[in-house]
């Protein structure tokens, strides 16, 4: 069995090709969508509402197969792969979702535990990781509030917090910002910086554009009515890879 | 395994109320009502079973030669040479105040002294049970001995005139099996329906479990642990019922000791095909939890 934990030497972390995406009968929401990303990249996905953000990061998350083209994650081709392989490939992506999704009977310490639990790790093991990073998120005091009892920006650092315990190798996270102030964004988008420093490849949907210019060699890519919009080819051929 | 280990972290991962609402309780009556089934069919075939050996091999001659004496000396000259033939495992005949007493019953006077009674011309009967199997070839050999010991004497098999009765009794036991195979798969359609409400009820938690990696398995294990302990709080409420109801029923039973009603009781082995009853109704829930979550989980990537 091929390793999935690291891409090939020199290859792509995520590899996208010609792929589109339906939903039903109805039209194409994403059309002839190629690019790569390198391990250990920053990459800001834009575009309009309704450009096709959010079913692009479904893809890249593996909660949707696309409905035509080749889709590569850690090398491995993904819409052919069978469906009992996928959760291995999900314990190596972080999740950001634009509305949260924490678990509401469970305490912010539980939901940020949950990624570590469902991987087997012990309970001795994973109540200092869950302590520091609530701790860092500045949610000490909070640790058996029930999602509910949260703000909107407590929530979103929750659940950002539970996307990176586990060290993803690829985080995708959709408008993680859009709900906290200015100073709790800087914060984030530096635990963001941090994780990609240490190997993680980030993908962030944003619409903020100020967000955008705080990370250094940070790549757009664009979205325009569900294609990609990709003027310099960077995506498709990245620096890196160039002759 | 029934019921499957999760460790107690995972299981808050469901809330704490319980996710079938009145599940137990539609359970608990049909395991009740299964259990009850189960009883009178296993009571109803054992009693058809009772009937027909005691019966099968069974036949009563009946004289009714007019002269009171020499029907007297026919009765016994036919039991004599009755319990002489190698076919007869024995031959008896019955007193006339058997006869007179059994008579009673219906004419209100069980003393013998009814006047009206005493002046019947009652028949004479000699019980006669055959040996072994072959029973036409016996009846043959009897017709004859019948013909030259008592002339006109009529013979009456038992199978033909209780043999539907024990054949009723049978379709009876037949009918509560098909009862218990019914309910059981009402039961089976219950947890079915139960698996599929708490997976709507829980759609984003599942697809918040999967998307972090977790298998259908650890899912499956989660739901599955939490049915089978709520299906099997009402199986044992049901079985407890229906335990209760079933011994109020073998006390007033027991007081029962004539006619076809004596011959019914639930023996060991029924008592066993009871106390499994319940076992087996927990695992079936289990397994049909687990498969149905398993299909349902496939739907989603």
């Amino acid at each position: 069995m091929t390793d999935a934990a690291a891409p090939r030497p020199g290859g792509a972390m995520v590899e996208f090709d010609g792929v589109g995406l339906r939903y039903g009968p109805d039209a194409e929401v994403l059309s002839d969508i190629s690019f790569n990303l390198q391990p250990g990249s920053f990459y800001f996905l834009t575009g309009a509402s309704g450009a096709g953000k959010t079913s692009l990061l479904k893809m890249l998350y593996l909660a949707q197969r696309p409905s035509r083209g080749i889709v590569r994650l850690f090398g491995e081709d993904l819409v052919s792969m069978p469906r009992q392989r996928l959760p291995g490939f999900r314990r190596r992506i972080g999740v950001v979702f634009q509305d949260f999704r924490l678990i509401p009977h469970l305490s912010a310490r539980d939901n940020i535990a949950l990624p570590l639990r469902i991987a087997g790790v012990g309970e001795d093991d994973l109540s200092g990781p869950v302590g520091e990073m609530l701790s860092w998120i500045g949610l000490g005091d909070r640790a058996e509030a029930h999602p509910a009892t949260l703000s909107g920006g407590e929530q979103q650092r929750v659940a950002i917090a539970r996307a990176v315990i586990a060290r993803p190798q690829l985080l995708v996270a959709d408008e993680p910002t859009g709900n906290v102030d200015p100073e709790m964004a800087t914060r984030l988008l530096g635990l963001f910086e941090a994780l990609n420093r240490l190997g993680t490849t980030v993908v962030v949907a944003t619409h903020d554009i100020h967000l955008i210019s705080r990370i250094e060699n940070a790549q757009m890519m664009r979205l325009e009515k569900g294609r990609l919009a990709d003027p310099t080819g960077a995506l498709r051929y990245p620096p890196a890879n160039r002759a | 395994m029934i019921i499957p280990r999760v460790p107690v972290q995972h299981r808050r991962l469901l809330p704490d109320r319980r996710l079938s609402g009145p599940t137990p309780w539609v359970i608990a009556i049909l395991m009740m009502l299964t259990l009850l089934a189960a009883a009178a069919g296993v009571g109803l075939a054992r009693s058809a079973n009772a009937i027909g050996s005691a019966i099968a091999g069974r036949v009563t001659v009946q004289i009714v030669t007019p002269n009171p004496v020499t029907r007297a000396e026919q009765a016994a000259a036919l039991r004599r040479a009755a319990a002489a033939q190698p076919f007869v495992l024995s031959a008896r005949a019955v007193d006339r105040e058997e006869l007179q007493a059994t008579l009673g019953q219906w004419f209100g006077s069980a003393d013998g002294d009814d006047p009206v009674l005493n002046s019947l011309p009652l028949p004479a009967l000699v019980d006669i049970d055959f040996v072994g199997e072959n029973r036409s070839r016996h009846m043959q050999e009897l017709r004859a001995l019948v013909a030259a010991e008592a002339p006109g004497a009529r013979i009456i098999p038992h199978a033909e005139w209780l043999g539907p009765v024990a054949q009723l009794i049978g379709s009876l036991a037949w009918i509560a099996g098909a009862l218990v195979i019914l309910m059981t798969l009402a039961s089976a359609a219950v947890v079915i329906m139960t698996a599929r409400a708490a997976l709507g009820t829980h759609f984003a938690t599942i697809e918040m479990l999967h998307l972090i990696g977790a298998t259908d398995r650890q899912i499956t294990r989660l739901f599955q642990r939490r049915i089978a302990i709520d299906t099997a709080y009402g199986i044992a409420l049901g079985t407890a019922v229906a335990a209760a109801l079933l011994l109020l029923i073998g006390w007033q039973w027991a007081g029962v000791t004539s006619g076809l009603a004596a011959t019914a009781s639930l023996g060991p082995g029924g008592w066993a095909l009871l106390l499994a009853l319940p076992l087996l109704a927990i695992a079936l829930a289990a397994l049909t939890a687990r498969q149905t979550l398993l299909a349902a989980l496939k739907k989603i990537l």
